[in-house]
Protein backbone atom coordinates (compact mmCIF):
# COMPACT_ATOMS: atom_id res chain seq x y z
CA UNK A 1 0.00 0.00 0.00
CA UNK A 2 1.24 3.45 -0.55
CA UNK A 3 1.04 5.76 1.90
CA UNK A 4 0.33 9.04 -0.18
CA UNK A 5 -2.25 10.57 0.54
CA UNK A 6 -4.17 13.33 -2.25
CA UNK A 7 -6.89 15.15 -0.77
CA UNK A 8 -8.28 18.94 -1.54
CA UNK A 9 -7.33 20.44 1.54
CA UNK A 10 -5.24 22.81 -0.46
CA UNK A 11 -8.73 24.18 -1.40
CA UNK A 12 -10.32 24.03 2.15
CA UNK A 13 -6.78 26.57 3.29
CA UNK A 14 -7.46 29.05 0.18
CA UNK A 15 -11.44 29.13 0.74
CA UNK A 16 -10.94 30.04 4.06
CA UNK A 17 -8.28 32.49 4.00
CA UNK A 18 -10.26 34.81 0.82
CA UNK A 19 -12.73 37.57 2.36
CA UNK A 20 -16.41 37.40 1.41
CA UNK A 21 -17.26 34.19 0.40
CA UNK A 22 -20.65 32.90 0.78
CA UNK A 23 -22.02 30.21 1.95
CA UNK A 24 -22.91 28.58 -1.75
CA UNK A 25 -18.90 28.20 -1.56
CA UNK A 26 -18.24 26.96 1.69
CA UNK A 27 -20.57 24.28 0.45
CA UNK A 28 -18.89 23.40 -2.46
CA UNK A 29 -15.91 23.11 -0.38
CA UNK A 30 -17.25 20.68 1.55
CA UNK A 31 -18.80 18.47 -1.09
CA UNK A 32 -15.42 18.16 -2.29
CA UNK A 33 -14.24 16.91 1.13
CA UNK A 34 -17.78 14.18 1.12
CA UNK A 35 -16.19 13.93 -2.72
CA UNK A 36 -13.19 12.76 -1.99
CA UNK A 37 -13.99 10.31 1.10
CA UNK A 38 -17.24 8.89 -0.79
CA UNK A 39 -14.54 7.91 -3.86
CA UNK A 40 -11.93 6.63 -2.06
CA UNK A 41 -14.67 4.38 0.46
CA UNK A 42 -15.73 3.24 -2.97
CA UNK A 43 -12.73 2.20 -4.05
CA UNK A 44 -11.86 0.05 -0.89
CA UNK A 45 -15.29 -1.34 -1.14
CA UNK A 46 -14.87 -2.61 -5.18
CA UNK A 47 -11.15 -3.37 -4.42
CA UNK A 48 -11.95 -5.47 -0.98
CA UNK A 49 -14.76 -7.48 -3.11
CA UNK A 50 -12.41 -7.87 -5.57
CA UNK A 51 -9.90 -9.58 -3.28
CA UNK A 52 -12.58 -10.98 -1.78
CA UNK A 53 -12.92 -13.09 -4.91
CA UNK A 54 -9.52 -14.53 -4.78
CA UNK A 55 -10.38 -16.24 -2.29
CA UNK A 56 -12.19 -18.26 -5.02
CA UNK A 57 -9.64 -18.21 -7.33
CA UNK A 58 -7.44 -19.90 -4.82
CA UNK A 59 -9.52 -22.25 -3.81
CA UNK A 60 -10.38 -23.44 -7.75
CA UNK A 61 -6.50 -23.37 -8.85
CA UNK A 62 -5.83 -25.38 -5.77
CA UNK A 63 -8.67 -27.66 -6.58
CA UNK A 64 -7.45 -28.38 -10.12
CA UNK A 65 -4.06 -28.86 -8.97
CA UNK A 66 -4.41 -31.76 -6.36
CA UNK A 67 -5.71 -35.40 -6.91
CA UNK A 68 -9.42 -35.96 -6.52
CA UNK A 69 -9.16 -37.70 -3.62
CA UNK A 70 -7.82 -34.69 -2.03
CA UNK A 71 -10.56 -31.74 -3.51
CA UNK A 72 -12.48 -31.87 -0.48
CA UNK A 73 -9.67 -31.59 1.82
CA UNK A 74 -8.47 -28.67 -0.28
CA UNK A 75 -11.87 -26.63 -0.58
CA UNK A 76 -12.27 -27.14 2.88
CA UNK A 77 -9.31 -25.70 4.06
CA UNK A 78 -9.95 -22.43 2.25
CA UNK A 79 -12.92 -21.33 3.25
CA UNK A 80 -12.00 -22.22 6.82
CA UNK A 81 -8.73 -20.22 6.53
CA UNK A 82 -10.53 -17.31 4.84
CA UNK A 83 -12.83 -17.32 8.03
CA UNK A 84 -9.74 -17.27 10.63
CA UNK A 85 -8.34 -15.00 8.56
CA UNK A 86 -11.53 -12.83 9.46
CA UNK A 87 -12.05 -13.22 12.88
CA UNK A 88 -8.54 -12.77 14.04
CA UNK A 89 -7.52 -9.35 11.79
CA UNK A 90 -10.72 -8.30 13.67
CA UNK A 91 -9.32 -9.33 16.99
CA UNK A 92 -6.05 -8.64 16.67
CA UNK A 93 -4.61 -7.89 13.24
CA UNK A 94 -5.53 -4.64 12.16
CA UNK A 95 -5.12 -3.40 15.54
CA UNK A 96 -1.08 -5.03 15.27
CA UNK A 97 -0.83 -3.49 11.43
CA UNK A 98 -2.11 0.15 12.02
CA UNK A 99 -1.00 0.85 15.72
CA UNK A 100 -3.03 3.64 16.92
CA UNK A 101 0.34 3.26 19.83
CA UNK A 102 2.90 1.16 19.24
CA UNK A 103 3.82 -1.31 21.74
CA UNK A 104 7.64 -0.78 20.53
CA UNK A 105 7.74 2.02 18.77
CA UNK A 106 8.22 1.03 14.56
CA UNK A 107 8.28 -2.51 15.00
CA UNK A 108 5.24 -4.07 17.24
CA UNK A 109 2.29 -2.75 17.38
CA UNK A 110 -0.30 -3.32 20.22
CA UNK A 111 -1.77 -6.79 21.08
CA UNK A 112 -5.59 -7.18 21.25
CA UNK A 113 -6.63 -3.81 20.08
CA UNK A 114 -9.81 -5.21 18.75
CA UNK A 115 -11.39 -3.22 15.56
CA UNK A 116 -14.29 -1.41 16.30
CA UNK A 117 -16.24 0.89 13.38
CA UNK A 118 -17.65 4.61 13.13
CA UNK A 119 -21.20 4.43 14.73
CA UNK A 120 -24.11 4.21 12.32
CA UNK A 121 -24.15 7.15 10.10
CA UNK A 122 -21.28 8.79 11.28
CA UNK A 123 -23.47 10.38 13.71
CA UNK A 124 -21.95 13.19 16.55
CA UNK A 125 -18.11 12.26 15.31
CA UNK A 126 -15.52 14.09 14.65
CA UNK A 127 -14.41 11.95 11.52
CA UNK A 128 -11.15 12.50 9.79
CA UNK A 129 -12.97 13.36 5.96
CA UNK A 130 -9.53 13.23 4.36
CA UNK A 131 -8.94 9.34 3.61
CA UNK A 132 -12.00 6.68 3.97
CA UNK A 133 -14.34 5.40 6.49
CA UNK A 134 -13.02 3.03 8.71
CA UNK A 135 -15.23 -0.21 7.84
CA UNK A 136 -13.82 0.43 4.23
CA UNK A 137 -9.88 0.18 5.32
CA UNK A 138 -10.74 -2.86 7.07
CA UNK A 139 -12.64 -4.71 5.11
CA UNK A 140 -10.04 -4.17 2.25
CA UNK A 141 -6.89 -4.69 4.38
CA UNK A 142 -8.44 -7.71 6.28
CA UNK A 143 -8.52 -9.48 2.37
CA UNK A 144 -4.42 -8.94 2.04
CA UNK A 145 -4.37 -10.78 5.13
CA UNK A 146 -6.86 -13.71 3.64
CA UNK A 147 -4.75 -13.72 0.83
CA UNK A 148 -1.54 -14.29 2.44
CA UNK A 149 -3.04 -17.77 3.76
CA UNK A 150 -4.76 -18.99 0.84
CA UNK A 151 -1.04 -18.35 -0.63
CA UNK A 152 0.04 -21.13 2.06
CA UNK A 153 -2.80 -23.53 1.88
CA UNK A 154 -1.42 -24.94 -2.15
CA UNK A 155 1.85 -25.51 -1.03
CA UNK A 156 1.18 -27.94 1.56
CA UNK A 157 -1.94 -29.92 0.11
CA UNK A 158 -2.26 -33.04 0.04
CA UNK A 159 -0.36 -34.32 3.42
CA UNK A 160 -1.06 -32.03 5.81
CA UNK A 161 -3.79 -32.60 8.67
CA UNK A 162 -6.49 -29.89 8.62
CA UNK A 163 -6.18 -28.84 12.45
CA UNK A 164 -2.76 -28.21 12.41
CA UNK A 165 -3.05 -26.20 9.41
CA UNK A 166 -5.91 -24.03 10.58
CA UNK A 167 -3.82 -23.42 14.05
CA UNK A 168 -1.23 -22.33 11.57
CA UNK A 169 -3.66 -19.65 10.03
CA UNK A 170 -4.61 -18.41 13.43
CA UNK A 171 -1.24 -17.31 14.32
CA UNK A 172 -0.14 -16.40 10.51
CA UNK A 173 -3.21 -14.05 10.06
CA UNK A 174 -3.20 -12.85 13.45
CA UNK A 175 0.25 -12.06 14.27
CA UNK A 176 3.27 -12.88 11.83
CA UNK A 177 1.47 -10.84 8.77
CA UNK A 178 -0.12 -8.03 10.63
CA UNK A 179 3.25 -7.51 12.20
CA UNK A 180 5.67 -7.22 9.42
CA UNK A 181 2.74 -5.57 6.99
CA UNK A 182 2.99 -2.97 9.90
CA UNK A 183 6.78 -2.45 9.65
CA UNK A 184 6.07 -1.16 6.10
CA UNK A 185 2.15 -0.10 5.14
CA UNK A 186 1.40 0.87 9.43
CA UNK A 187 4.14 3.75 8.84
CA UNK A 188 6.92 2.12 11.04
CA UNK A 189 10.69 0.94 10.54
CA UNK A 190 10.86 -0.62 7.45
CA UNK A 191 8.88 2.24 5.45
CA UNK A 192 11.09 4.58 7.15
CA UNK A 193 14.24 3.29 5.84
CA UNK A 194 12.91 4.32 2.32
CA UNK A 195 11.13 0.25 0.96
CA UNK A 196 8.95 0.34 -1.43
CA UNK A 197 5.83 -2.36 -1.45
CA UNK A 198 3.03 -0.91 -3.04
CA UNK A 199 0.61 -3.75 -3.37
CA UNK A 200 2.58 -6.39 -1.74
CA UNK A 201 5.02 -7.97 -3.53
CA UNK A 202 7.02 -8.72 -0.50
CA UNK A 203 4.87 -7.99 2.54
CA UNK A 204 1.89 -10.19 0.85
CA UNK A 205 3.39 -12.52 -1.25
CA UNK A 206 6.45 -13.03 -0.51
CA UNK A 207 5.50 -13.21 2.80
CA UNK A 208 3.21 -15.96 2.00
CA UNK A 209 5.54 -17.51 0.05
CA UNK A 210 7.72 -18.07 3.46
CA UNK A 211 5.39 -19.30 5.60
CA UNK A 212 4.72 -22.12 2.79
CA UNK A 213 8.70 -22.75 1.96
CA UNK A 214 9.12 -23.08 6.00
CA UNK A 215 6.03 -25.48 5.97
CA UNK A 216 6.78 -27.52 3.26
CA UNK A 217 10.60 -27.96 4.35
CA UNK A 218 9.52 -29.21 7.62
CA UNK A 219 6.34 -30.95 6.65
CA UNK A 220 8.26 -33.44 3.55
CA UNK A 221 7.06 -34.12 0.24
CA UNK A 222 3.99 -36.09 -0.58
CA UNK A 223 4.09 -39.79 -0.51
CA UNK A 224 5.55 -40.94 -3.47
CA UNK A 225 6.33 -37.71 -4.70
CA UNK A 226 10.33 -38.12 -4.86
CA UNK A 227 11.93 -41.78 -5.48
CA UNK A 228 14.78 -42.97 -3.72
CA UNK A 229 17.00 -42.81 -6.94
CA UNK A 230 16.31 -39.25 -7.14
CA UNK A 231 13.86 -39.24 -9.89
CA UNK A 232 10.96 -37.07 -9.50
CA UNK A 233 7.03 -38.35 -10.09
CA UNK A 234 4.19 -35.44 -10.86
CA UNK A 235 1.23 -36.20 -9.71
CA UNK A 236 -1.01 -34.35 -12.32
CA UNK A 237 -3.65 -32.28 -11.28
CA UNK A 238 -7.49 -33.54 -10.94
CA UNK A 239 -9.16 -31.17 -13.07
CA UNK A 240 -7.45 -28.38 -15.31
CA UNK A 241 -10.54 -25.99 -15.83
CA UNK A 242 -11.11 -25.49 -12.67
CA UNK A 243 -7.43 -24.47 -12.10
CA UNK A 244 -7.71 -22.09 -15.35
CA UNK A 245 -10.94 -20.61 -13.99
CA UNK A 246 -9.27 -20.25 -10.73
CA UNK A 247 -6.63 -18.51 -12.43
CA UNK A 248 -8.73 -15.75 -14.50
CA UNK A 249 -10.56 -15.19 -10.88
CA UNK A 250 -7.42 -14.47 -9.21
CA UNK A 251 -6.22 -12.22 -12.51
CA UNK A 252 -9.65 -10.25 -12.31
CA UNK A 253 -9.40 -10.28 -8.20
CA UNK A 254 -5.78 -8.40 -8.96
CA UNK A 255 -7.60 -5.53 -10.16
CA UNK A 256 -8.86 -5.21 -6.99
CA UNK A 257 -5.62 -5.67 -5.13
CA UNK A 258 -3.39 -3.55 -7.22
CA UNK A 259 -5.83 -0.98 -7.93
CA UNK A 260 -7.23 -0.62 -4.71
CA UNK A 261 -3.96 0.08 -3.04
CA UNK A 262 -3.63 3.38 -4.74
CA UNK A 263 -5.62 4.21 -1.29
CA UNK A 264 -7.32 7.44 -2.62
CA UNK A 265 -9.91 7.93 -5.25
CA UNK A 266 -10.87 11.82 -4.42
CA UNK A 267 -9.14 13.45 -6.97
CA UNK A 268 -8.82 13.27 -10.76
CA UNK A 269 -4.85 12.34 -10.62
CA UNK A 270 -5.77 9.27 -8.47
CA UNK A 271 -8.60 8.22 -10.34
CA UNK A 272 -6.03 8.12 -13.54
CA UNK A 273 -3.25 6.30 -11.71
CA UNK A 274 -6.03 3.57 -10.64
CA UNK A 275 -6.88 3.59 -14.05
CA UNK A 276 -2.80 2.99 -15.02
CA UNK A 277 -2.31 0.35 -12.32
CA UNK A 278 -5.26 -1.51 -13.72
CA UNK A 279 -3.89 -1.34 -17.56
CA UNK A 280 -0.25 -2.02 -15.43
CA UNK A 281 -1.30 -5.02 -14.04
CA UNK A 282 -3.55 -6.87 -17.21
CA UNK A 283 -0.35 -6.32 -19.25
CA UNK A 284 2.15 -7.89 -16.37
CA UNK A 285 -0.19 -11.00 -16.39
CA UNK A 286 -0.52 -10.89 -19.85
CA UNK A 287 3.09 -11.25 -20.71
CA UNK A 288 3.89 -13.95 -17.77
CA UNK A 289 1.48 -16.45 -19.35
CA UNK A 290 2.99 -15.76 -22.92
CA UNK A 291 6.51 -16.13 -21.50
CA UNK A 292 5.74 -19.33 -20.10
CA UNK A 293 3.86 -20.68 -23.05
CA UNK A 294 7.07 -19.66 -25.00
CA UNK A 295 8.98 -21.43 -22.85
CA UNK A 296 7.55 -24.69 -21.78
CA UNK A 297 7.21 -25.18 -25.56
CA UNK A 298 11.02 -24.52 -26.25
CA UNK A 299 12.38 -26.49 -22.94
CA UNK A 300 9.65 -29.31 -23.10
CA UNK A 301 8.24 -29.18 -26.69
CA UNK A 302 4.85 -29.40 -25.54
CA UNK A 303 3.19 -26.33 -23.71
CA UNK A 304 2.13 -27.37 -19.83
CA UNK A 305 -0.80 -25.21 -19.03
CA UNK A 306 -0.43 -25.43 -15.59
CA UNK A 307 3.18 -23.46 -15.91
CA UNK A 308 0.81 -21.03 -18.11
CA UNK A 309 -1.09 -20.29 -15.29
CA UNK A 310 1.55 -19.89 -12.75
CA UNK A 311 3.22 -17.51 -15.33
CA UNK A 312 0.23 -15.41 -15.52
CA UNK A 313 0.01 -15.50 -11.65
CA UNK A 314 4.04 -14.81 -11.29
CA UNK A 315 3.46 -11.80 -13.66
CA UNK A 316 0.92 -10.43 -11.08
CA UNK A 317 3.33 -11.01 -8.58
CA UNK A 318 6.01 -9.29 -10.16
CA UNK A 319 4.32 -6.05 -10.97
CA UNK A 320 2.84 -5.95 -7.29
CA UNK A 321 5.04 -3.68 -6.15
CA UNK A 322 5.13 -0.96 -8.52
CA UNK A 323 1.93 -0.97 -11.20
CA UNK A 324 1.67 2.65 -10.90
CA UNK A 325 5.39 3.93 -12.19
CA UNK A 326 5.64 1.69 -15.24
CA UNK A 327 4.85 2.04 -18.77
CA UNK A 328 2.97 -0.55 -20.24
CA UNK A 329 6.32 -2.02 -22.00
CA UNK A 330 7.77 -2.03 -18.99
CA UNK A 331 5.28 -3.58 -17.57
CA UNK A 332 5.33 -6.05 -20.13
CA UNK A 333 8.84 -6.52 -19.38
CA UNK A 334 8.44 -6.69 -15.48
CA UNK A 335 5.67 -9.77 -15.81
CA UNK A 336 7.60 -12.33 -18.37
CA UNK A 337 10.43 -12.10 -16.29
CA UNK A 338 7.85 -13.47 -13.55
CA UNK A 339 7.07 -16.27 -16.16
CA UNK A 340 10.55 -17.20 -16.84
CA UNK A 341 11.62 -17.18 -12.87
CA UNK A 342 8.48 -19.87 -12.74
CA UNK A 343 9.35 -22.14 -15.60
CA UNK A 344 12.92 -22.60 -14.46
CA UNK A 345 12.15 -22.86 -10.91
CA UNK A 346 9.33 -25.10 -10.14
CA UNK A 347 11.68 -28.17 -11.66
CA UNK A 348 14.43 -26.39 -9.19
CA UNK A 349 12.12 -26.54 -6.14
CA UNK A 350 11.33 -30.25 -7.07
CA UNK A 351 15.35 -31.04 -7.71
CA UNK A 352 15.84 -30.51 -4.10
CA UNK A 353 12.87 -32.70 -2.96
CA UNK A 354 10.65 -29.36 -1.90
CA UNK A 355 7.26 -30.72 -2.76
CA UNK A 356 5.03 -27.62 -3.64
CA UNK A 357 2.27 -29.00 -4.84
CA UNK A 358 0.70 -25.86 -6.85
CA UNK A 359 3.79 -23.70 -7.51
CA UNK A 360 3.24 -21.26 -4.47
CA UNK A 361 6.71 -20.78 -3.80
CA UNK A 362 8.01 -19.65 -7.42
CA UNK A 363 4.94 -17.74 -7.95
CA UNK A 364 4.07 -15.81 -4.81
CA UNK A 365 8.20 -15.94 -3.26
CA UNK A 366 10.52 -16.21 -5.97
CA UNK A 367 8.29 -13.76 -8.40
CA UNK A 368 7.86 -11.73 -5.56
CA UNK A 369 11.23 -10.87 -4.83
CA UNK A 370 11.78 -10.06 -8.28
CA UNK A 371 8.79 -7.57 -8.13
CA UNK A 372 10.33 -5.71 -5.31
CA UNK A 373 13.40 -5.17 -6.97
CA UNK A 374 12.11 -4.40 -10.14
CA UNK A 375 10.92 -1.47 -8.40
CA UNK A 376 14.23 0.45 -8.78
CA UNK A 377 14.07 0.11 -12.38
CA UNK A 378 11.19 3.49 -12.06
CA UNK A 379 12.59 4.22 -8.44
CA UNK A 380 8.77 3.32 -7.84
CA UNK A 381 5.98 6.32 -7.73
CA UNK A 382 8.13 8.62 -5.67
CA UNK A 383 11.08 8.12 -7.83
CA UNK A 384 13.28 7.24 -4.79
CA UNK A 385 13.21 3.47 -4.43
CA UNK A 386 16.71 2.48 -4.15
CA UNK A 387 18.26 -1.26 -4.34
CA UNK A 388 19.37 -1.15 -1.08
CA UNK A 389 16.09 -0.19 0.82
CA UNK A 390 14.41 -2.68 -1.53
CA UNK A 391 16.71 -5.62 -0.20
CA UNK A 392 16.64 -4.77 2.99
CA UNK A 393 13.09 -4.66 3.11
CA UNK A 394 12.76 -8.43 1.37
CA UNK A 395 15.64 -9.89 4.04
CA UNK A 396 14.15 -8.15 6.84
CA UNK A 397 10.70 -10.15 5.72
CA UNK A 398 11.38 -13.04 4.29
CA UNK A 399 13.50 -13.28 7.40
CA UNK A 400 10.98 -12.60 9.96
CA UNK A 401 8.42 -14.86 8.58
CA UNK A 402 10.91 -18.26 7.15
CA UNK A 403 11.91 -18.18 11.04
CA UNK A 404 8.81 -17.38 12.75
CA UNK A 405 6.71 -19.69 10.70
CA UNK A 406 9.37 -22.46 10.85
CA UNK A 407 8.83 -22.09 14.48
CA UNK A 408 5.49 -22.32 14.85
CA UNK A 409 5.33 -25.60 12.37
CA UNK A 410 7.92 -26.93 14.61
CA UNK A 411 5.26 -26.21 17.74
CA UNK A 412 2.71 -27.31 15.76
CA UNK A 413 4.64 -30.93 14.86
CA UNK A 414 5.81 -31.73 18.23
CA UNK A 415 2.19 -30.64 20.26
CA UNK A 416 -0.51 -32.22 17.66
CA UNK A 417 1.59 -33.75 14.35
CA UNK A 418 1.32 -32.45 10.77
CA UNK A 419 0.93 -35.31 8.87
CA UNK A 420 -1.58 -37.87 8.57
CA UNK A 421 -0.76 -41.67 8.90
CA UNK A 422 0.87 -43.04 5.25
CA UNK A 423 -2.25 -45.19 4.73
CA UNK A 424 -4.54 -41.97 4.96
CA UNK A 425 -2.84 -39.81 3.06
CA UNK A 426 -2.78 -43.05 0.46
CA UNK A 427 -6.30 -43.18 0.77
CA UNK A 428 -6.96 -39.59 0.40
CA UNK A 429 -7.45 -36.62 2.64
CA UNK A 430 -11.20 -36.46 1.37
CA UNK A 431 -12.19 -39.96 2.51
CA UNK A 432 -9.63 -40.49 5.79
CA UNK A 433 -10.49 -37.03 7.49
CA UNK A 434 -13.48 -36.10 6.40
CA UNK A 435 -15.72 -38.66 5.24
CA UNK A 436 -16.44 -37.46 1.97
CA UNK A 437 -15.32 -37.18 -1.38
CA UNK A 438 -15.52 -34.34 -3.89
CA UNK A 439 -16.47 -36.22 -6.85
CA UNK A 440 -18.09 -39.38 -5.04
CA UNK A 441 -19.18 -40.64 -8.70
CA UNK A 442 -15.87 -40.87 -9.87
CA UNK A 443 -13.86 -43.91 -9.99
CA UNK A 444 -10.55 -43.85 -7.54
CA UNK A 445 -7.67 -41.73 -8.93
CA UNK B 1 -22.05 -69.29 -28.16
CA UNK B 2 -18.81 -66.94 -28.99
CA UNK B 3 -18.28 -64.12 -26.34
CA UNK B 4 -15.53 -61.93 -28.47
CA UNK B 5 -14.05 -59.15 -26.53
CA UNK B 6 -11.94 -56.38 -28.37
CA UNK B 7 -9.75 -53.65 -27.15
CA UNK B 8 -9.67 -50.78 -29.52
CA UNK B 9 -8.97 -47.26 -30.24
CA UNK B 10 -11.44 -45.08 -28.52
CA UNK B 11 -12.30 -42.82 -31.42
CA UNK B 12 -13.38 -45.90 -33.11
CA UNK B 13 -15.77 -47.05 -31.11
CA UNK B 14 -18.89 -45.07 -33.34
CA UNK B 15 -17.65 -46.77 -36.68
CA UNK B 16 -17.23 -49.98 -35.56
CA UNK B 17 -21.09 -50.16 -33.28
CA UNK B 18 -22.49 -48.46 -36.88
CA UNK B 19 -20.76 -51.82 -38.58
CA UNK B 20 -21.78 -54.41 -36.17
CA UNK B 21 -25.25 -53.24 -36.06
CA UNK B 22 -24.94 -53.22 -40.00
CA UNK B 23 -24.47 -57.01 -40.07
CA UNK B 24 -27.09 -57.75 -37.26
CA UNK B 25 -25.42 -57.43 -34.07
CA UNK B 26 -27.71 -56.82 -31.32
CA UNK B 27 -26.07 -55.62 -28.73
CA UNK B 28 -23.05 -55.50 -26.84
CA UNK B 29 -21.29 -54.26 -23.64
CA UNK B 30 -19.14 -51.23 -23.78
CA UNK B 31 -16.15 -50.26 -21.04
CA UNK B 32 -13.56 -47.56 -20.73
CA UNK B 33 -10.14 -49.00 -19.69
CA UNK B 34 -6.20 -48.37 -19.59
CA UNK B 35 -3.74 -50.74 -21.01
CA UNK B 36 -0.69 -51.65 -22.71
CA UNK B 37 0.37 -53.71 -25.88
CA UNK B 38 3.21 -53.48 -27.99
CA UNK B 39 2.55 -50.34 -28.33
CA UNK B 40 3.62 -49.52 -24.97
CA UNK B 41 3.54 -46.58 -23.15
CA UNK B 42 5.20 -43.59 -23.88
CA UNK B 43 6.91 -40.09 -21.62
CA UNK B 44 5.14 -36.84 -20.93
CA UNK B 45 6.22 -33.61 -19.15
CA UNK B 46 4.18 -32.37 -15.94
CA UNK B 47 5.74 -29.01 -14.65
CA UNK B 48 9.22 -30.07 -15.91
CA UNK B 49 9.12 -33.36 -14.58
CA UNK B 50 9.09 -36.37 -17.25
CA UNK B 51 6.98 -39.35 -16.76
CA UNK B 52 6.34 -42.53 -18.41
CA UNK B 53 2.49 -43.02 -19.54
CA UNK B 54 2.57 -46.77 -19.04
CA UNK B 55 -1.33 -47.70 -19.59
CA UNK B 56 -3.26 -46.08 -22.74
CA UNK B 57 -6.95 -45.70 -22.54
CA UNK B 58 -9.15 -47.89 -24.67
CA UNK B 59 -12.59 -49.14 -25.11
CA UNK B 60 -13.19 -52.66 -24.66
CA UNK B 61 -16.27 -54.52 -26.35
CA UNK B 62 -17.65 -57.77 -25.02
CA UNK B 63 -20.57 -58.70 -27.33
CA UNK B 64 -21.69 -62.74 -27.11
CA UNK B 65 -23.21 -63.95 -30.40
CA UNK B 66 -24.19 -67.33 -32.64
CA UNK B 67 -20.95 -69.51 -33.15
CA UNK B 68 -22.24 -69.11 -37.22
CA UNK B 69 -21.86 -65.50 -36.59
CA UNK B 70 -18.39 -65.15 -34.45
CA UNK B 71 -16.08 -65.08 -37.43
CA UNK B 72 -18.16 -62.01 -39.39
CA UNK B 73 -18.23 -60.30 -36.08
CA UNK B 74 -14.27 -60.77 -35.73
CA UNK B 75 -13.77 -59.68 -39.30
CA UNK B 76 -16.10 -56.51 -38.64
CA UNK B 77 -14.33 -55.08 -35.84
CA UNK B 78 -11.12 -55.80 -37.10
CA UNK B 79 -11.77 -54.10 -40.50
CA UNK B 80 -13.24 -50.92 -39.09
CA UNK B 81 -11.47 -50.88 -36.07
CA UNK B 82 -8.08 -51.13 -38.18
CA UNK B 83 -5.96 -47.94 -38.83
CA UNK B 84 -2.48 -49.53 -39.75
CA UNK B 85 -0.77 -47.54 -37.08
CA UNK B 86 0.80 -49.55 -33.81
CA UNK B 87 -2.05 -49.57 -30.90
CA UNK B 88 -4.54 -50.65 -33.13
CA UNK B 89 -5.94 -53.14 -30.49
CA UNK B 90 -6.53 -56.80 -30.18
CA UNK B 91 -10.28 -59.58 -30.48
CA UNK B 92 -10.17 -62.01 -28.08
CA UNK B 93 -12.74 -65.04 -28.75
CA UNK B 94 -14.02 -67.56 -26.00
CA UNK B 95 -16.87 -70.08 -25.90
CA UNK B 96 -19.93 -69.01 -23.66
CA UNK B 97 -21.47 -72.13 -21.62
CA UNK B 98 -25.24 -70.26 -21.48
CA UNK B 99 -26.86 -67.35 -21.44
CA UNK B 100 -29.99 -66.11 -20.46
CA UNK B 101 -32.65 -63.40 -20.73
CA UNK B 102 -33.45 -61.93 -17.80
CA UNK B 103 -36.80 -60.84 -18.58
CA UNK B 104 -38.41 -63.63 -20.21
CA UNK B 105 -36.08 -66.71 -18.99
CA UNK B 106 -35.28 -67.22 -22.57
CA UNK B 107 -31.94 -69.36 -23.17
CA UNK B 108 -28.67 -69.71 -25.14
CA UNK B 109 -29.61 -68.13 -28.52
CA UNK B 110 -33.16 -67.43 -28.09
CA UNK B 111 -31.42 -65.33 -25.61
CA UNK B 112 -29.17 -63.29 -27.69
Amino acid sequence: MNTKYLFPLGAVAVAATLPGIGAAQEAGVEAAVHTGYIFTTLLFLMGGFLVFWMAAGFSMLEAGLVRSKNVAMQLTKNISLFAIASIMYWLVGFGIMYPAEWLVEGWLGPFFAITSLEPMGLADTETALDYASVGSDFFFQLMFCATTASIVSGTLAERIKLWPFLAFVVVLTGFIYPIEASWQWGGGWLSAAGFHDFAGSTLVHAAGGCAALAGAIILGPRLGKYSKDGKVNPMPGSNLALATLGTFILWLGWFGFNGGSQLAMGTISDVADVSRIFANTNMAAASGAIAALILTQVFYGKVDLTMVLNGALAGLVSITAEPLAPSLFLSLVIGSIGGLIVVLTVPLLDKIKIDDVVGAIPVHLFAGIWGTLAVVLTGGYTGEATLGAQLLGIASICGFVLISSAVVWLILKAVMGLRPSEENEMKGLDISELGMEAYPDFTKG
Amino acid sequence: MKLIIAAIKPFKLEEVREALTAIGVRGMMVTEIKGFGSQSGHTEIYRGAEYAVNFVPKVKLELVVSDGMADQVVETIQNTAKTDKIGDGKIFVLDVNSAVRVRTGETNDDAL
